[in-house]
Protein backbone atom coordinates (compact mmCIF):
# COMPACT_ATOMS: atom_id res chain seq x y z
CA UNK A 1 0.00 0.00 0.00
CA UNK A 2 1.40 3.40 -1.01
CA UNK A 3 1.22 6.06 1.71
CA UNK A 4 -0.58 9.23 1.46
CA UNK A 5 2.20 11.25 2.79
CA UNK A 6 5.58 10.53 3.28
CA UNK A 7 8.79 11.93 4.94
CA UNK A 8 12.43 10.65 3.70
CA UNK A 9 15.55 11.69 5.62
CA UNK A 10 13.15 15.19 5.70
CA UNK A 11 15.18 18.19 7.32
CA UNK A 12 13.35 21.41 7.74
CA UNK A 13 13.28 24.90 9.57
CA UNK A 14 13.14 28.40 9.77
CA UNK A 15 15.49 30.40 7.41
CA UNK A 16 18.93 28.51 9.13
CA UNK A 17 17.57 27.32 11.91
CA UNK A 18 16.97 23.46 11.23
CA UNK A 19 14.48 21.96 13.76
CA UNK A 20 13.53 18.90 11.82
CA UNK A 21 16.16 16.27 11.14
CA UNK A 22 16.28 13.13 9.53
CA UNK A 23 12.65 12.31 9.64
CA UNK A 24 11.36 9.08 7.90
CA UNK A 25 7.28 8.72 8.47
CA UNK A 26 5.00 6.88 6.16
CA UNK A 27 0.91 8.41 6.83
CA UNK A 28 -0.84 4.98 5.49
CA UNK A 29 -4.73 5.41 4.13
CA UNK A 30 -6.96 4.78 6.55
CA UNK A 31 -4.66 5.12 9.73
CA UNK A 32 -4.73 7.07 12.85
CA UNK A 33 -1.20 8.36 14.04
CA UNK A 34 -0.81 10.52 17.22
CA UNK A 35 1.98 12.68 16.97
CA UNK A 36 3.46 13.24 20.55
CA UNK A 37 6.25 15.15 21.95
CA UNK A 38 6.49 18.49 24.49
CA UNK A 39 6.28 22.03 23.53
CA UNK A 40 8.50 23.04 21.02
CA UNK A 41 9.80 19.53 19.45
CA UNK A 42 8.70 20.02 16.38
CA UNK A 43 5.40 18.68 15.63
CA UNK A 44 3.84 21.74 13.93
CA UNK A 45 6.87 22.24 11.94
CA UNK A 46 6.91 18.72 10.38
CA UNK A 47 3.06 19.46 9.78
CA UNK A 48 3.92 22.55 8.22
CA UNK A 49 6.43 20.61 6.08
CA UNK A 50 4.56 17.68 5.13
CA UNK A 51 1.35 19.96 4.10
CA UNK A 52 3.61 22.42 1.59
CA UNK A 53 4.15 25.45 4.07
CA UNK A 54 7.64 25.29 4.45
CA UNK A 55 10.70 24.02 1.93
CA UNK A 56 12.12 20.66 3.03
CA UNK A 57 15.65 21.78 3.62
CA UNK A 58 17.17 18.16 2.97
CA UNK A 59 15.29 14.75 2.32
CA UNK A 60 12.11 14.15 0.71
CA UNK A 61 8.15 14.94 1.34
CA UNK A 62 6.57 12.42 -1.13
CA UNK A 63 2.56 12.73 -1.80
CA UNK A 64 1.10 9.12 -3.16
CA UNK A 65 5.28 8.21 -3.33
CA UNK A 66 6.05 11.21 -5.82
CA UNK A 67 8.04 13.83 -4.90
CA UNK A 68 6.30 16.63 -3.58
CA UNK A 69 8.88 19.36 -3.60
CA UNK A 70 7.23 21.01 -6.45
CA UNK A 71 3.34 20.80 -5.46
CA UNK A 72 3.06 24.49 -3.44
CA UNK A 73 -0.10 23.82 -0.26
CA UNK A 74 -3.12 24.63 -2.24
CA UNK A 75 -2.26 21.47 -4.61
CA UNK A 76 -1.59 18.90 -2.03
CA UNK A 77 -4.95 20.45 -0.10
CA UNK A 78 -6.58 19.52 -3.67
CA UNK A 79 -4.65 16.15 -3.61
CA UNK A 80 -6.93 15.35 0.04
CA UNK A 81 -4.63 16.83 2.72
CA UNK A 82 -6.78 18.72 5.00
CA UNK A 83 -5.22 20.68 7.73
CA UNK A 84 -6.81 21.63 10.77
CA UNK A 85 -4.09 24.20 12.27
CA UNK A 86 -3.03 25.57 15.17
CA UNK A 87 -5.21 28.77 15.74
CA UNK A 88 -7.89 26.94 13.72
CA UNK A 89 -7.77 29.79 10.74
CA UNK A 90 -11.50 30.46 10.95
CA UNK A 91 -12.19 33.35 8.53
CA UNK A 92 -13.58 36.13 11.01
CA UNK A 93 -15.38 37.81 8.56
CA UNK A 94 -16.99 34.97 6.69
CA UNK A 95 -20.50 33.45 8.19
CA UNK A 96 -20.10 29.83 9.34
CA UNK A 97 -21.62 28.41 6.08
CA UNK A 98 -19.20 30.66 4.08
CA UNK A 99 -16.71 28.84 5.96
CA UNK A 100 -18.15 25.92 5.41
CA UNK A 101 -19.32 26.23 1.38
CA UNK A 102 -15.84 27.73 0.50
CA UNK A 103 -14.09 24.51 1.20
CA UNK A 104 -16.81 22.43 -0.33
CA UNK A 105 -16.23 19.87 -2.95
CA UNK A 106 -18.15 16.51 -3.99
CA UNK A 107 -17.93 13.68 -2.09
CA UNK A 108 -19.42 12.21 0.97
CA UNK A 109 -18.81 14.79 3.36
CA UNK A 110 -21.43 17.04 2.43
CA UNK A 111 -22.70 19.97 4.25
CA UNK A 112 -25.52 18.27 5.48
CA UNK A 113 -23.45 15.69 6.84
CA UNK A 114 -21.19 18.08 8.51
CA UNK A 115 -24.39 19.69 9.97
CA UNK A 116 -24.94 16.46 11.66
CA UNK A 117 -21.89 15.97 13.07
CA UNK A 118 -21.68 19.37 14.50
CA UNK A 119 -25.76 20.52 15.13
CA UNK A 120 -24.15 23.73 17.02
CA UNK A 121 -22.75 24.92 13.67
CA UNK A 122 -26.38 24.70 12.23
CA UNK A 123 -27.66 26.56 15.05
CA UNK A 124 -25.33 29.37 14.21
CA UNK A 125 -25.57 29.28 10.33
CA UNK A 126 -25.24 32.96 9.74
CA UNK A 127 -22.83 34.12 12.71
CA UNK A 128 -19.34 35.51 11.92
CA UNK A 129 -16.82 33.20 12.51
CA UNK A 130 -15.78 36.11 14.83
CA UNK A 131 -18.57 35.65 17.32
CA UNK A 132 -18.04 32.58 17.91
CA UNK A 133 -16.83 30.49 20.72
CA UNK A 134 -13.35 28.90 20.52
CA UNK A 135 -15.21 25.44 20.73
CA UNK A 136 -17.58 26.44 18.29
CA UNK A 137 -14.61 27.74 15.50
CA UNK A 138 -12.80 24.65 16.14
CA UNK A 139 -16.00 23.01 15.01
CA UNK A 140 -16.17 24.77 11.98
CA UNK A 141 -12.32 24.46 11.30
CA UNK A 142 -12.53 20.47 11.58
CA UNK A 143 -16.39 20.71 9.36
CA UNK A 144 -14.65 23.06 7.01
CA UNK A 145 -12.12 20.51 6.70
CA UNK A 146 -13.95 17.62 6.12
CA UNK A 147 -15.69 19.83 3.39
CA UNK A 148 -12.81 19.18 1.92
CA UNK A 149 -13.47 15.69 1.02
CA UNK A 150 -9.48 14.81 2.74
CA UNK A 151 -7.92 11.62 2.52
CA UNK A 152 -5.62 12.45 5.00
CA UNK A 153 -7.04 14.87 8.21
CA UNK A 154 -4.46 16.34 10.39
CA UNK A 155 -5.19 18.03 12.99
CA UNK A 156 -2.78 20.17 15.39
CA UNK A 157 -3.74 20.76 18.51
CA UNK A 158 -7.46 20.39 18.08
CA UNK A 159 -8.74 20.59 21.97
CA UNK A 160 -6.34 23.04 23.00
CA UNK A 161 -8.30 25.44 25.94
CA UNK A 162 -11.67 23.90 25.61
CA UNK A 163 -13.80 23.27 28.01
CA UNK A 164 -13.80 19.30 28.67
CA UNK A 165 -17.47 18.53 26.92
CA UNK A 166 -16.48 20.19 23.93
CA UNK A 167 -13.30 18.43 24.05
CA UNK A 168 -15.37 14.96 24.05
CA UNK A 169 -17.34 15.98 21.26
CA UNK A 170 -14.05 17.01 19.32
CA UNK A 171 -12.73 12.81 20.38
CA UNK A 172 -16.33 11.96 19.12
CA UNK A 173 -15.84 12.89 16.23
CA UNK A 174 -12.36 12.44 15.52
CA UNK A 175 -13.44 8.52 16.01
CA UNK A 176 -16.51 9.03 13.42
CA UNK A 177 -13.82 10.53 11.02
CA UNK A 178 -11.36 7.51 11.32
CA UNK A 179 -14.27 4.91 10.90
CA UNK A 180 -15.38 6.50 7.58
CA UNK A 181 -11.86 5.30 6.47
CA UNK A 182 -10.33 8.77 6.51
CA UNK A 183 -6.25 8.76 7.51
CA UNK A 184 -5.82 11.00 11.02
CA UNK A 185 -2.52 12.43 12.27
CA UNK A 186 -3.64 13.86 15.72
CA UNK A 187 -1.42 16.49 17.60
CA UNK A 188 -2.96 16.35 21.70
CA UNK A 189 -1.23 16.92 25.00
CA UNK A 190 -4.29 14.77 26.32
CA UNK A 191 -2.36 11.31 26.00
CA UNK A 192 -4.83 9.56 27.80
CA UNK A 193 -7.23 10.40 24.73
CA UNK A 194 -4.88 10.70 22.28
CA UNK A 195 -3.99 6.55 23.25
CA UNK A 196 -6.83 5.46 22.54
CA UNK A 197 -7.95 6.35 19.59
CA UNK A 198 -4.27 6.42 17.28
CA UNK A 199 -3.01 2.98 15.71
CA UNK A 200 0.93 3.89 16.06
CA UNK A 201 1.77 6.61 18.05
CA UNK A 202 5.16 8.98 16.66
CA UNK A 203 7.22 10.79 19.55
CA UNK A 204 9.21 13.66 18.61
CA UNK A 205 12.12 14.83 20.53
CA UNK A 206 14.54 18.34 19.65
CA UNK A 207 13.14 17.32 15.79
CA UNK A 208 13.60 13.70 15.19
CA UNK A 209 11.68 10.73 15.70
CA UNK A 210 13.02 9.40 19.02
CA UNK A 211 9.94 6.23 19.55
CA UNK A 212 7.25 5.39 17.09
CA UNK A 213 5.19 1.96 18.04
CA UNK A 214 1.47 1.31 19.04
CA UNK A 215 -0.43 2.85 21.83
CA UNK A 216 -0.04 -0.42 24.06
CA UNK A 217 3.59 -1.00 24.41
CA UNK A 218 3.51 2.93 25.23
CA UNK A 219 1.23 2.66 28.07
CA UNK A 220 2.52 0.25 29.14
CA UNK A 221 5.99 1.44 29.91
CA UNK A 222 5.79 4.50 32.05
CA UNK A 223 9.34 5.44 32.10
CA UNK A 224 8.93 6.08 28.36
CA UNK A 225 6.24 8.04 28.42
CA UNK A 226 8.37 10.01 31.21
CA UNK A 227 11.43 10.43 29.57
CA UNK A 228 9.66 11.54 25.82
CA UNK A 229 6.13 13.19 27.24
CA UNK A 230 7.10 14.34 30.66
CA UNK A 231 4.01 13.02 31.71
CA UNK A 232 2.97 10.14 33.82
CA UNK A 233 0.39 7.84 32.87
CA UNK B 1 -31.82 78.44 -6.88
CA UNK B 2 -33.92 74.40 -5.93
CA UNK B 3 -32.96 73.56 -9.45
CA UNK B 4 -29.79 74.48 -8.84
CA UNK B 5 -29.42 72.96 -5.83
CA UNK B 6 -30.61 69.48 -7.64
CA UNK B 7 -28.28 69.82 -10.66
CA UNK B 8 -25.78 70.16 -7.62
CA UNK B 9 -27.43 66.62 -5.87
CA UNK B 10 -27.00 64.97 -8.84
CA UNK B 11 -24.00 65.82 -10.02
CA UNK B 12 -22.40 64.79 -6.54
CA UNK B 13 -24.02 61.22 -6.42
CA UNK B 14 -22.64 61.06 -9.93
CA UNK B 15 -19.45 61.81 -8.94
CA UNK B 16 -19.55 59.85 -5.88
CA UNK B 17 -20.24 56.98 -7.37
CA UNK B 18 -17.37 57.42 -10.54
CA UNK B 19 -14.85 57.79 -7.07
CA UNK B 20 -16.60 54.16 -6.06
CA UNK B 21 -15.41 52.47 -9.06
CA UNK B 22 -11.87 53.87 -8.78
CA UNK B 23 -11.75 52.99 -4.68
CA UNK B 24 -13.68 50.28 -4.92
CA UNK B 25 -10.30 48.48 -6.21
CA UNK B 26 -7.81 50.26 -4.33
CA UNK B 27 -9.56 49.29 -1.17
CA UNK B 28 -9.70 45.46 -2.21
CA UNK B 29 -5.97 45.64 -3.70
CA UNK B 30 -5.30 47.18 -0.56
CA UNK B 31 -6.87 44.66 1.76
CA UNK B 32 -6.39 41.59 0.12
CA UNK B 33 -2.86 41.80 -1.07
CA UNK B 34 -1.73 45.00 1.35
CA UNK B 35 -0.65 46.87 -1.04
CA UNK B 36 -0.90 50.41 -1.76
CA UNK B 37 -0.75 51.25 -5.28
CA UNK B 38 -0.11 54.93 -5.93
CA UNK B 39 -0.20 54.17 -9.30
CA UNK B 40 -3.97 53.71 -9.53
CA UNK B 41 -5.08 57.27 -10.72
CA UNK B 42 -2.96 56.55 -13.98
CA UNK B 43 -5.19 53.43 -14.70
CA UNK B 44 -8.30 55.76 -14.57
CA UNK B 45 -6.22 58.05 -17.02
CA UNK B 46 -5.16 55.44 -19.40
CA UNK B 47 -8.76 54.43 -19.53
CA UNK B 48 -9.58 58.21 -20.34
CA UNK B 49 -7.37 58.11 -22.89
CA UNK B 50 -8.39 54.82 -24.23
CA UNK B 51 -11.83 56.70 -24.76
CA UNK B 52 -10.63 59.35 -26.48
CA UNK B 53 -8.90 57.14 -28.77
CA UNK B 54 -11.62 54.89 -29.37
CA UNK B 55 -13.80 57.74 -29.94
CA UNK B 56 -11.60 59.37 -32.06
CA UNK B 57 -10.77 56.29 -34.51
CA UNK B 58 -14.24 54.89 -34.36
CA UNK B 59 -16.47 58.27 -33.50
CA UNK B 60 -18.09 56.58 -30.52
CA UNK B 61 -17.67 56.15 -27.01
CA UNK B 62 -19.42 53.20 -26.57
CA UNK B 63 -16.60 50.34 -27.91
CA UNK B 64 -14.47 52.13 -25.09
CA UNK B 65 -16.62 50.92 -22.36
CA UNK B 66 -15.97 47.26 -23.32
CA UNK B 67 -12.59 47.59 -24.29
CA UNK B 68 -11.60 50.02 -21.00
CA UNK B 69 -13.25 46.68 -18.97
CA UNK B 70 -11.62 44.10 -20.74
CA UNK B 71 -8.21 45.94 -21.78
CA UNK B 72 -8.10 46.82 -17.67
CA UNK B 73 -8.35 43.26 -16.79
CA UNK B 74 -6.09 41.99 -18.83
CA UNK B 75 -3.46 44.88 -18.30
CA UNK B 76 -4.22 44.57 -14.42
CA UNK B 77 -3.26 40.70 -14.73
CA UNK B 78 -0.44 41.36 -16.54
CA UNK B 79 1.11 43.71 -13.70
CA UNK B 80 -0.20 41.29 -11.23
CA UNK B 81 1.71 38.73 -12.33
CA UNK B 82 4.87 41.05 -13.44
CA UNK B 83 5.20 43.20 -10.36
CA UNK B 84 2.99 43.97 -7.63
CA UNK B 85 3.28 39.59 -6.93
CA UNK B 86 6.93 40.28 -5.89
CA UNK B 87 5.44 43.40 -4.11
CA UNK B 88 2.50 42.02 -1.86
CA UNK B 89 5.11 40.79 0.93
CA UNK B 90 7.85 44.02 0.73
CA UNK B 91 7.61 47.01 2.87
CA UNK B 92 5.60 49.73 2.41
CA UNK B 93 8.11 51.99 1.39
CA UNK B 94 9.41 49.79 -1.40
CA UNK B 95 5.60 49.77 -2.66
CA UNK B 96 5.54 53.30 -2.79
CA UNK B 97 8.59 53.50 -5.26
CA UNK B 98 7.61 50.78 -7.06
CA UNK B 99 3.97 52.39 -7.60
CA UNK B 100 5.31 55.84 -8.07
CA UNK B 101 7.84 54.99 -10.50
CA UNK B 102 5.21 52.75 -12.40
CA UNK B 103 3.02 56.79 -12.59
CA UNK B 104 5.97 58.27 -14.03
CA UNK B 105 5.97 55.13 -16.45
CA UNK B 106 2.68 55.91 -17.41
CA UNK B 107 2.88 59.67 -17.95
CA UNK B 108 5.84 59.33 -19.74
CA UNK B 109 3.72 56.87 -22.05
CA UNK B 110 0.81 58.91 -22.49
CA UNK B 111 3.04 61.73 -23.35
CA UNK B 112 4.44 59.71 -26.25
CA UNK B 113 1.80 58.13 -27.35
CA UNK B 114 -1.05 61.19 -26.95
CA UNK B 115 0.95 64.01 -26.26
CA UNK B 116 0.30 66.69 -23.71
CA UNK B 117 -2.43 68.68 -24.58
CA UNK B 118 -5.98 68.65 -23.78
CA UNK B 119 -8.25 66.39 -25.33
CA UNK B 120 -12.05 66.76 -25.03
CA UNK B 121 -14.32 63.40 -25.88
CA UNK B 122 -17.51 64.12 -27.00
CA UNK B 123 -20.49 62.86 -25.46
CA UNK B 124 -22.57 59.55 -27.28
CA UNK B 125 -25.09 61.39 -29.83
CA UNK B 126 -27.78 59.37 -28.34
CA UNK B 127 -27.60 60.69 -25.03
CA UNK B 128 -26.71 64.07 -26.08
CA UNK B 129 -29.50 65.51 -24.59
CA UNK B 130 -31.45 66.97 -21.19
CA UNK B 131 -33.70 65.09 -19.45
CA UNK B 132 -36.43 67.45 -17.80
CA UNK B 133 -36.48 66.93 -14.16
CA UNK B 134 -38.87 70.05 -12.53
CA UNK B 135 -40.00 72.86 -14.27
CA UNK B 136 -37.92 73.91 -16.71
CA UNK B 137 -34.77 72.48 -15.56
CA UNK B 138 -32.97 69.49 -17.63
CA UNK B 139 -30.12 67.40 -16.26
CA UNK B 140 -27.91 65.94 -18.90
CA UNK B 141 -28.70 62.66 -19.94
CA UNK B 142 -25.36 61.14 -20.20
CA UNK B 143 -24.78 61.98 -16.73
CA UNK B 144 -27.81 60.31 -15.54
CA UNK B 145 -26.87 57.08 -18.00
CA UNK B 146 -23.12 57.15 -15.84
CA UNK B 147 -24.80 57.52 -12.78
CA UNK B 148 -26.98 54.54 -13.90
CA UNK B 149 -24.15 51.82 -14.95
CA UNK B 150 -21.93 53.26 -12.00
CA UNK B 151 -25.02 51.93 -9.63
CA UNK B 152 -25.21 48.87 -11.76
CA UNK B 153 -21.85 48.27 -11.78
CA UNK B 154 -21.27 48.69 -8.42
CA UNK B 155 -24.68 46.44 -6.89
CA UNK B 156 -23.18 43.57 -9.46
CA UNK B 157 -19.37 43.85 -7.14
CA UNK B 158 -21.13 44.41 -4.07
CA UNK B 159 -23.13 41.29 -5.00
CA UNK B 160 -20.15 39.34 -5.93
CA UNK B 161 -18.13 39.99 -2.57
CA UNK B 162 -20.43 39.62 0.07
CA UNK B 163 -23.19 36.59 -2.23
CA UNK B 164 -20.92 34.41 -4.11
CA UNK B 165 -17.99 31.53 -2.73
CA UNK B 166 -15.57 33.76 -5.38
CA UNK B 167 -16.42 36.61 -3.07
CA UNK B 168 -16.22 35.16 -0.17
CA UNK B 169 -12.22 33.52 -1.32
CA UNK B 170 -11.87 37.23 -1.96
CA UNK B 171 -12.39 38.46 1.64
CA UNK B 172 -10.72 34.92 2.87
CA UNK B 173 -7.68 36.03 0.92
CA UNK B 174 -7.59 39.01 2.55
CA UNK B 175 -7.80 37.47 6.02
CA UNK B 176 -5.31 34.58 6.08
CA UNK B 177 -3.90 33.61 2.32
CA UNK B 178 -2.35 30.74 4.29
CA UNK B 179 -5.51 29.07 4.87
CA UNK B 180 -7.12 30.06 2.17
CA UNK B 181 -4.31 27.88 -0.11
CA UNK B 182 -5.26 25.10 2.16
CA UNK B 183 -8.67 24.93 1.64
CA UNK B 184 -7.54 24.32 -1.86
CA UNK B 185 -7.56 27.97 -3.19
CA UNK B 186 -4.69 29.29 -5.29
CA UNK B 187 -4.37 32.08 -3.48
CA UNK B 188 -2.36 33.88 -5.90
CA UNK B 189 -5.68 33.95 -8.58
CA UNK B 190 -6.92 35.37 -6.18
CA UNK B 191 -4.49 38.06 -5.86
CA UNK B 192 -4.50 38.49 -10.08
CA UNK B 193 -8.09 37.92 -9.93
CA UNK B 194 -8.50 41.52 -7.91
CA UNK B 195 -6.15 43.13 -9.82
CA UNK B 196 -7.32 42.68 -12.71
CA UNK B 197 -10.84 43.40 -11.72
CA UNK B 198 -9.74 46.72 -10.02
CA UNK B 199 -7.96 47.74 -12.71
CA UNK B 200 -10.52 47.53 -15.00
CA UNK B 201 -12.88 49.37 -13.00
CA UNK B 202 -10.22 52.66 -12.69
CA UNK B 203 -10.04 52.39 -16.46
CA UNK B 204 -13.95 51.86 -16.85
CA UNK B 205 -14.30 55.14 -15.03
CA UNK B 206 -11.71 56.64 -16.71
CA UNK B 207 -13.69 55.85 -20.01
CA UNK B 208 -16.96 57.14 -18.45
CA UNK B 209 -15.70 60.11 -17.07
CA UNK B 210 -13.54 61.09 -20.48
CA UNK B 211 -16.97 63.15 -22.46
CA UNK B 212 -17.47 64.94 -18.62
CA UNK B 213 -14.14 66.66 -18.40
CA UNK B 214 -11.39 67.13 -20.52
CA UNK B 215 -8.71 64.38 -20.98
CA UNK B 216 -5.49 65.76 -19.52
CA UNK B 217 -1.93 64.95 -18.19
CA UNK B 218 -2.45 63.87 -14.57
CA UNK B 219 -5.81 63.83 -14.75
CA UNK B 220 -6.24 61.23 -12.16
CA UNK B 221 -4.50 63.09 -9.27
CA UNK B 222 -7.32 64.65 -7.96
CA UNK B 223 -9.36 61.17 -8.05
CA UNK B 224 -6.21 59.27 -6.40
CA UNK B 225 -6.50 61.21 -3.46
CA UNK B 226 -10.16 61.49 -3.15
CA UNK B 227 -9.98 57.70 -3.91
CA UNK B 228 -7.53 57.79 -0.35
CA UNK B 229 -9.53 59.50 1.51
CA UNK B 230 -12.98 57.54 0.60
CA UNK B 231 -10.99 53.88 1.51
CA UNK B 232 -10.08 55.77 4.55
CA UNK B 233 -13.20 56.57 5.60
CA UNK B 234 -14.67 53.57 4.18
CA UNK B 235 -12.71 51.22 6.22
CA UNK B 236 -9.44 49.52 4.66
CA UNK B 237 -10.49 46.54 2.82
CA UNK B 238 -14.20 47.05 3.17
CA UNK B 239 -16.11 47.65 -0.59
CA UNK B 240 -19.72 48.49 0.80
CA UNK B 241 -17.77 51.27 3.27
CA UNK B 242 -15.97 52.61 0.57
CA UNK B 243 -19.52 52.67 -1.37
CA UNK B 244 -21.10 54.91 1.16
CA UNK B 245 -18.11 56.96 1.65
CA UNK B 246 -17.69 57.43 -1.81
CA UNK B 247 -21.44 59.06 -2.14
CA UNK B 248 -20.55 61.18 1.44
CA UNK B 249 -17.25 62.25 -0.59
CA UNK B 250 -18.48 62.97 -4.11
CA UNK B 251 -21.64 65.37 -2.45
CA UNK B 252 -19.57 67.22 0.43
CA UNK B 253 -16.69 68.07 -2.55
CA UNK B 254 -19.75 68.69 -5.51
CA UNK B 255 -21.55 70.83 -3.11
CA UNK B 256 -18.26 72.37 -1.36
CA UNK B 257 -17.18 73.93 -4.94
CA UNK B 258 -20.97 74.87 -5.28
CA UNK B 259 -21.82 76.75 -2.32
CA UNK B 260 -18.52 77.17 0.03
CA UNK B 261 -15.61 77.56 -2.60
CA UNK B 262 -13.34 78.67 -0.37
CA UNK B 263 -13.38 75.68 2.19
CA UNK B 264 -14.31 73.05 -0.39
CA UNK B 265 -10.53 71.91 -0.41
CA UNK B 266 -10.26 71.42 2.95
CA UNK B 267 -13.68 70.26 3.66
CA UNK B 268 -12.98 66.32 2.60
CA UNK B 269 -9.64 66.17 4.48
CA UNK B 270 -11.34 67.65 7.37
CA UNK B 271 -13.83 65.37 7.57
CA UNK B 272 -11.25 62.33 6.96
CA UNK B 273 -8.87 63.64 9.65
CA UNK B 274 -12.54 63.68 11.91
CA UNK B 275 -13.48 59.57 11.02
CA UNK B 276 -9.57 59.18 11.60
CA UNK B 277 -9.79 60.44 14.88
CA UNK B 278 -12.70 59.35 15.67
CA UNK B 279 -13.60 56.21 14.03
CA UNK B 280 -10.03 55.01 13.12
CA UNK B 281 -11.26 52.00 11.24
CA UNK B 282 -13.73 53.48 8.97
CA UNK B 283 -17.05 54.99 9.15
CA UNK B 284 -18.64 52.29 7.88
CA UNK B 285 -16.99 49.48 8.97
CA UNK B 286 -18.27 46.49 10.81
CA UNK B 287 -16.47 46.27 13.48
N1 LIG C 1 8.17 30.83 12.71
C1 LIG C 1 9.25 30.37 13.38
N2 LIG C 1 10.46 30.94 13.22
C2 LIG C 1 11.54 30.48 13.88
N3 LIG C 1 11.51 29.44 14.73
C3 LIG C 1 10.35 28.82 14.94
C4 LIG C 1 9.15 29.25 14.28
N4 LIG C 1 8.14 28.45 14.68
C5 LIG C 1 8.68 27.57 15.54
N5 LIG C 1 9.99 27.78 15.70
C6 LIG C 1 10.90 27.00 16.54
O1 LIG C 1 10.89 25.68 16.05
C7 LIG C 1 10.90 24.77 17.12
C8 LIG C 1 9.77 23.79 16.97
O2 LIG C 1 8.53 24.47 17.07
P1 LIG C 1 7.15 23.79 16.75
O3 LIG C 1 7.27 23.01 15.50
O4 LIG C 1 6.13 24.86 16.80
O5 LIG C 1 6.99 22.80 17.99
P2 LIG C 1 5.70 22.07 18.56
O6 LIG C 1 4.60 22.18 17.58
O7 LIG C 1 6.17 20.66 18.77
O8 LIG C 1 5.38 22.72 19.87
C9 LIG C 1 10.84 25.57 18.40
O9 LIG C 1 12.14 25.66 18.92
C10 LIG C 1 10.37 26.91 17.96
O10 LIG C 1 10.92 27.93 18.77
MG1 LIG D 1 2.75 23.10 17.80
Amino acid sequence: MTAILSARDLSAGYGESRVLRGIDLDILPGETIGLMGRNGMGKTTLIRTLIGLLPALQGQVLLDGADAAGLPAFARARKGIAVVPEGRGVFASLTVMENLRLAATTGEWTEARVLDLFPRLGQRASHRGNHLSGGEQQMLAIGRALMTNPRLLILDEATEGLAPLIRDEIWRVIRIVREAGVAVVVVDKTVSAVLSVVDRVVILVKGQIAWSGPPEILRADPGLMHRHLGVDA
Amino acid sequence: MLTGLIAQLLNGVQYGLLLFLISSGLTLIFGVMGVINLAHGSLFMIGAYLAFGVASLTGSLWLALPVAVLGGAVFGAVLERLLFRRFRTRAHLDQVLLTFALILLFEEGRSALAGNQFHSVPVPAVLDFSVPVIGGFGYSAYRLAVLAICLLVAAGLVWLIERTRIGSAIRAAAENTEMLNLLGFDAGRVHTLVFAGGTALAMLAGALAAPLQSVYPGMGDGFLILSFIVVVIGGLGSVAGAFWAALLVGLIDTLGKAYLPQAAGIAVCAMMAVVLLWRPTGLFSRT
